[in-house]
């Protein structure tokens, strides 16, 4: 039988004992802390901040406060009434004032084609207007008085709205608030996400196809013969991506060494030299040699691991050099194989600078498109949906990566 | 791998396709990087290798393009006296190398820092949500470049950092973070530790433990990463595209609308030298990885 003392004794150490455990929790999480809270101000904020545009645009609804709030009792089928006409005048008159009106005729001619010029020349006479305005606004332009106008400021009056991802995938977003397809003419996005998707599938491919039989000469060399000839996967590896894609440029072009070759071998004549280069086939070649030292190095480390007794063994029992290789050594090369191709594939389906300078006009990818929406169509909320759709790819596909190889596996030459 | 001396007639013929195969793709991952040194030399302004440079006419080579990276962009380059300040302060590939080394060198001390702290408590037993933290802290490698710089770019032009030196200091420190959190982590796993309480149990400090005995045992592994770190910020070129004015340019940036827009051989010249740079930066990490096996008792076969 315990005395009462010895209870309190008991409780008193585990009292502290715990209070112990969670101090060494503590002071290990300090240690984590400050990168935590630096990635979550300077990157997960920011990023966050970024994607919510794809979602939420006030362009419309903080410029043109009573137009929209008008707009928001209208059915959108129904004729537009002398109040909606009102409001849209004076909220033309402030924008005027402010200058914040080319902002509203672009919103709106992003919905609607052909309407900019709407909004910046009645703009421009507004203020000398008079009631009845429903007369005397569409004596100026009377475009006003289609029902398709009112539909598109209707649409681009929602501050939270599926427009944009719906622009994303080729959709289109209604002002009664149904999505359909987009126009054959304008499906655009989903040819480029189904060209990036097939760019990083066949790098991907191409790195496997030449990076397994490296990786295997590496790991069945001796050591010292294979350091030597990992230097020559790490030198290209170390190398700037930019030098990398000039040295291409240098070999596919017209002039270039390659096809200097060709002709010299008489392969192809002078004046028929191959396009080797700005097109599709360039950004795949470029792309598969920046790319292969991620595929040949997980491989390498996990194809080092193989103790060679086992094919040894396949091949006493009978087996001929293929079946021993296909049945027993490939099999336990597949824990690289996936983490060098989900690697490959991750960084391929982002990828901007390749694409961009030697990929033409049938060679680039989503990234390049996102970069032309924020900075030459200015389009930052269509361009953060896209990001958004990108980013959904690519972390389930690192979510994929750390259910088959674990993220605290991951290594770097 | 060798060939038994009983192969056969197929597993004669197979060893050496093989080999002529792998001699192939070595060639396809050499070859272009090779091809740029000479090309650099050629005295005409293409990108090609003329004939004169074929049949080794020494007039067809040239050092005027390496010439034309000290003089581009300066203010006047026929001066006698003060044409290397002139050099310093005006000629374009001159203040971008200044931009990528400045820019490198505090990008990189950030990632270190706060990497190798963060790797330190990862490699912690009693650390909480450990697998959840490093997922979260490797995410940088893995977030398209064009949605980290698009990202960062709004949040700092809100900020006043956009076009600064600060603002894409801090977005390569991010970038940099996950290739230190992966060497630095790999390389605690096998530090010993013992050796801390060992310290501990002598009256050492904790500041003073991790100074003293932990940071000289995985220093190779910080080394590497900072290396890695780096490189990442002195190759970068998507960030610096949305965050950078003419004040900040990087060399990839140079190299960058040097390609869009007027492809001279001088970006071959450049790329020589990155090529230099990037082999000593290999046989450094190279002699940081040998040292690492020594000290640690693995005898090099």
């Amino acid at each position: 039988m315990t005395s009462t003392a010895d209870v309190i004794d008991d409780k008193l150490l585990q009292k502290r004992l715990d209070k112990a455990m969670f101090n060494r929790r503590l002071r290990a999480f300090l240690l984590v802390l400050p990168i935590l809270l630096f990635l979550l101000v300077v990157f997960i904020i920011p990023i966050g901040y970024f994607l919510f545009q794809g979602v939420y645009d006030k362009t419309f609804s903080s410029i043109m406060p009573q137009t929209t709030e008008i707009l928001s009792e209208w059915d959108a089928t129904s004729e537009p009434t002398e109040e909606m006409f009102a409001a849209l005048a004076v909220d033309m008159v402030v924008a005027r004032e402010n200058k914040t009106i080319g902002k509203v005729a672009t919103r709106v001619n992003r919905d609607l084609p052909g309407t900019r010029s709407l909004f910046t020349s009645t703009a421009r006479k507004v203020s000398k207007l008079e009631a009845p305005f429903k007369e005397s606004i569409p004596d100026v332009k009377d475009k006003w008085n289609d029902i398709e106008v009112w539909q598109a400021m209707k649409t681009a009056s929602r501050k939270f709205t599926p427009g944009y991802y719906a622009a994303a995938l080729d959709l289109k977003l209604k002002s009664d608030g149904s999505i359909v397809r987009q126009d054959e003419k304008r499906r655009i996005h989903m040819i480029l996400m189904k060209r990036t998707l097939q760019i990083s599938f066949l790098v991907t491919v191409f790195c496997l196809l030449l990076g397994y039989p490296i990786a295997y000469l590496l790991a069945t060399l001796p050591t010292k013969t294979s350091n030597l000839l990992l230097i020559l996967v790490l030198l290209p590896f170390w190398t700037s991506i930019l030098v990398r894609t000039t040295a291409w440029i240098a070999m596919l072009q017209a002039q270039g060494v390659v096809n200097d070759l060709l002709v010299f071998f008489g392969i192809t004549a002078d004046d028929a030299r191959f396009s080797l280069i700005y097109n599709k086939l360039g950004t795949l070649i470029a792309m598969t040699h920046i790319l292969l030292p991620f595929m040949i190095l997980p491989l390498y480390s996990v194809m080092k691991g193989i103790p060679p007794s086992y094919v040894r063994a396949a091949k006493s029992l009978g087996a001929t050099n293929w079946t021993a290789f296909w049945r027993i050594y490939a099999p336990q090369t597949i824990p690289g194989l996936g983490a060098g191709a989900i690697l490959v594939f991750i960084v391929a389906i982002g990828y901007y600078i390749t694409p961009a300078l030697v990929g033409g006009q049938e060679g680039t990818m989503i990234s390049n498109t996102i970069d032309g929406h924020m900075r030459q169509s200015l389009n930052w909320n269509l361009a953060a949906a896209l990001a958004g759709v990108l980013m959904i790819v690519v972390l389930f596909l690192y979510w994929l990566y750390d259910r088959i190889v674990g993220i605290d596996n991951m290594k770097l030459g | 791998m060798a060939l038994p001396a009983y192969a056969g007639w197929g597993e004669r013929v197979w060893y050496y396709a093989f080999r002529f195969i792998c001699f192939l793709i070595f060639v396809f991952l050499i070859s272009p990087i090779l091809i740029v040194l000479p090309l650099s030399f050629n005295v005409e302004p293409y990108f090609s290798f003329t004939p004169g440079m074929l049949s080794g006419d020494p007039d067809a080579y040239s050092l005027r393009w390496y010439k034309d990276i000290l003089t581009n962009g300066m203010a006047n380059p026929e001066a006698t006296t003060g044409w290397w300040a002139d050099v310093w302060n005006n000629a374009q590939w001159v203040r971008s190398m200044r931009n990528s080394f400045f820019i490198g060198f505090f990008a990189t001390l950030i990632a270190t820092a706060l990497g190798t702290m963060a790797a330190v408590g990862l490699s912690r037993s009693e650390m909480p949500f450990k697998k959840k933290i490093m997922a979260f802290l490797i995410s940088p490698l893995i977030v398209p470049l064009v949605v980290t710089a698009a990202g960062t770019f709004r949040a700092f032009s809100e900020l006043g950092l956009a076009y600064t030196h600060l603002g894409v200091i801090l977005a390569h420190a991010i970038l940099g973070i996950p290739f230190v959190i992966i060497t630095v982590t790999a390389t605690l796993v096998g530090f010993d530790n013992s050796l801390v309480q060992a310290s501990y149990s002598m009256g050492a400090t904790p500041l003073k433990t991790f100074f003293r005995v932990q940071l000289p045992l995985i220093l190779p592994g910080v080394i590497s990463g900072a290396l890695f770190a780096f490189v990442t910020s002195f190759d970068e070129v998507v960030v610096v595209i949305a965050m950078a004015s003419v004040e900040q340019r990087t060399i990839p940036r140079q190299m960058f609308s040097g390609i869009r827009e007027q492809i001279s051989p001088t970006i071959l010249a450049v790329a020589t030298i990155l090529v230099i740079i990037s082999i000593a930066l290999l046989a450094t990490l190279e002699m940081i990885r040998r040292r690492g096996e020594r000290l640690r008792g693995v005898t090099a076969t």
